[in-house]
């Protein structure tokens, strides 16, 4: 069972009583296996990718436990951090124009990775800068490597990113939207990108998307409101969906066969905020199917006959943490 | 591509100096009539109980009967000679009066800036790197105070200090290094004080920036991300307020040379002034905006060598 590289349990993010942001995210990966974070916003993507690095804000209390090929990335000090960070785990960051410094030539921001981590060989670091600038598919990358970041298009930024999330060789790369600012044709090719590099590490692809869903992951998470209301296999959640939010999420995703007619549907209410949140179902304010006993929080537990774990009293397609086969089945 | 980028520098040199032409144009023009509305020279100038006779004698002697655009043009016309005119006073040069005081004015202001400098922006980033820390609770009000004193007050004060009680440093006139240290000091505890307060916002803004954020999931200590990603990022910030500062060290420099019977610049504006001594204020207000403007462009070129994204038409570059 614990070919799992990337092991995260009951990771919790908190900003003072009442304030639970992250109230409990369970997620493994296997090595090469991209894990997608999906859920609209608010619901606490950022925050828990931030905490996986330690790079939470500082009035952030962060508990549970994260281990990355046995090794607990949680509770850290910042000296342990900074060994931890670029090496271990790496981040490709939303929007590049602004998470790239806008004074240092993209060729010494991807060498200092390997600059803090211990190749002090600086011709070494030159070298294997525009190796990676290549890989990446940045033409013409030993010129390149001395341009700065406003010089380059928005998709070639977004490739120096994720240059310098694999300079340190990382077992877990977490890219939080990485193709949000860029426009579809681009994103697509970053997208395969992302997925032929990756082979060697775990992936944590965080995004609203579920279209992007699709392309890129093998296991997805469903997160509401600070919670995991439903994860599984890419296959199993996008055709059996479980939960009622997975499930409206799908519905809001156009269908690139069928013609559109009129507006896409979208899912009525908002992700109830902070403060607001109480004991019983997040999603119930706006969930259809919601009855009485919604007041009262489900756990996350397996589906019956498939793989997925889903956090709904009255899930559908069949088995949830509450019915038995014989129901379902009836 | 080079002979174009050749080009454009040429451009943007003759547009800057075009503009420095007529600034200094405007300068002088207004200063020179502000003068004559002021009052008459020749009253001030004239001995005690002189007749409205010598008076008279005097004032077309200084050339201040003729008709005042008469005055204006052969001003311009000597300005453009390189003549800035006798001071009525002293009976000497303006321009030789002048270089006389600029060495004592350039060391005080260039002790003073450095000294502003290096406290402020030191200062300003152990403020804003130990946030809400016991090192920004006790810089936070100094630098209150440093704003909040006047020059004359500060200079008084050290004088008390360290020249009355302690008498460890000489308080007037110059003579080596040591009397440099109180006017230098007084003059940069105001800039000083300032160049904190912004270097503490700029380091702050920057350090909510994405890309300190990803240069710390790199692996990056608060050493690194001092040197090599704020230090390059706040200089512009910094730069600008430098060259603000400058035009207030000018500024204060004429009470701080008041205080400490500095013999600079300052000195003699208060004494041109008193004595409605007219060329000799036209030659240092001339002076004043010379030295403004250069500071603008020396500014300016900065910014284009710092940040990549200027280009030297003034415009930042599109994404
Ligand atoms: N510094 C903070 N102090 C208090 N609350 C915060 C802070 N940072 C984030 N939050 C709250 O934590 C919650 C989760 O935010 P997060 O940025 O993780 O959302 P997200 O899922 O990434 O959304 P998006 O899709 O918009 O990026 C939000 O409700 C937000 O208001
Ligand atoms: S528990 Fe109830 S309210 Fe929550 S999703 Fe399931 S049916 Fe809807
Ligand atoms: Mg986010």
């Amino acid at each position: 069972m614990n070919d799992m590289l990337l092991d995260v349990r009951d990771l919790r993010v908190s900003f003072g009583p009442g304030k639970d942001a992250v109230t409990g995210l369970t997620l493994r990966a296997r090595r090469g296996e991209t894990v997608a974070l999906v859920g609209e916003s608010g619901c606490g993507k950022t925050l828990s990718a931030l905490a996986l690095a330690g790079l939470q804000p500082r009035e952030a209390a962060v508990s549970g436990s994260a281990e990355l090929g046995g090794v607990q990335l949680l509770g850290r000090t910042e000296r342990q951090l900074r060994r931890i960070r670029g090496n271990l785990v790496s981040m490709v960051f939303q929007d590049a124009s602004t998470a790239l410094n806008p004074l240092m030539t993209v060729g010494a921001q991807i060498e200092e990775v390997m600059a803090i981590h211990g190749t002090h060989d600086r011709r070494a670091r030159r070298k294997r800068s525009v190796e990676l600038l290549a890989a990446v598919g940045v033409p013409d990358a030993a010129n390149r490597a001395r341009s700065h970041p406003h010089q380059l298009s928005g998709g070639m930024r977004q490739r120096v990113m994720i240059a310098i999330a694999l300079a340190g060789s990382p077992d877990l790369v977490i890219a939080d939207e990485p193709t949000t600012a860029l426009d579809v044709t681009v994103q697509a090719q970053v997208l395969a990108l992302l997925r032929e590099s990756t082979r060697d590490a775990a992936v944590l692809f965080i995004t609203h998307d579920m279209g992007v869903v699709a392309e890129i992951a093998d296991q997805v998470v469903v997160m509401y409101a600070g919670t995991v209301v439903e994860s599984g296999p890419i296959a199993e959640v996008l055709e059996r969906p479980h939960h009622p939010y997975t499930a409206a999420l799908l519905a809001s995703v156009p269908d690139p066969d069928v013609p559109q007619a009129g507006e896409l549907p979208t899912i009525p209410g908002r992700v109830p905020p902070l403060g607001e949140r109480d004991a019983g179902c997040p999603f119930r304010d706006r969930c259809p199917k919601s009855q009485d006993r919604c007041r009262e929080r489900p756990p996350l537990g397996p589906v019956a006959g498939g793989e997925s774990a889903v956090a709904c009293w009255y899930p559908e397609h069949g088995e949830g943490s509450s019915r038995t086969v014989e129901e379902a089945t009836r | 591509m080079r002979a174009g980028a050749a080009a454009a520098v040429c451009r943007y040199l003759g547009i800057r100096l075009g503009q420095a032409l007529i600034a200094l144009f405007g300068v002088t023009t207004a200063v020179f009539f502000a003068l004559r509305l002021s009052g008459d020279p020749a009253q001030l100038l004239a001995p005690q109980g002189a007749s409205q006779a010598d008076i008279a004698a005097l004032r077309h002697q200084l050339g201040l009967d003729a008709p005042v655009w008469r005055q204006y043009l052969d001003y311009l016309g000597n300005l453009l000679h390189g003549d800035l005119g006798y001071s009525y006073v002293q009976h000497e040069p303006a321009l030789t009066l002048i270089t006389q005081r600029i060495p004592y004015t350039v060391n005080l202001a260039l002790a003073a800036l450095v000294l502003s400098a290096v406290l402020g922006v030191g200062a300003g980033m152990v403020m804003a790197l130990n946030r809400g820390r016991w090192p920004e609770r006790v810089l936070t009000p100094l630098v209150l105070v440093g704003q909040a004193m006047p020059a004359f007050w500060t200079g008084i004060l050290l004088i008390l200090v360290f020249s009355v009680t302690f008498n460890l440093l000489p308080s007037t006139g110059f003579n080596g290094f040591d009397s440099l240290i109180l006017p230098a000091v007084t003059l940069a505890s105001l800039s000083a004080a300032t160049i904190a307060r912004m270097t503490r916002g700029a380091v702050l803004e920057q350090l909510d920036r994405d890309y300190i954020r990803t240069a710390r999931s790199k692996g990056a200590g608060t050493a690194r991300l001092v040197t090599r990603h704020l230090a390059r990022n706040i200089s512009i910030p910094i730069l600008t307020v430098l060259a603000l500062e400058v035009a207030n060290l000018l500024g204060g420099s004429v009470v701080t040379e008041l205080i400490f019977a500095w013999p600079g610049i300052g000195q003699l504006t208060v004494q041109s002034v008193d004595g409605r001594d007219f060329p000799l204020i036209q030659a240092i207000v001339l002076l004043a905006a010379v030295v403004y403007i250069a500071v603008n462009f020396v500014t300016d070129i900065a910014y284009a060598v710092l940040d990549p994204r200027v280009t030297t038409t003034g415009k930042a570059a599109g994404p």
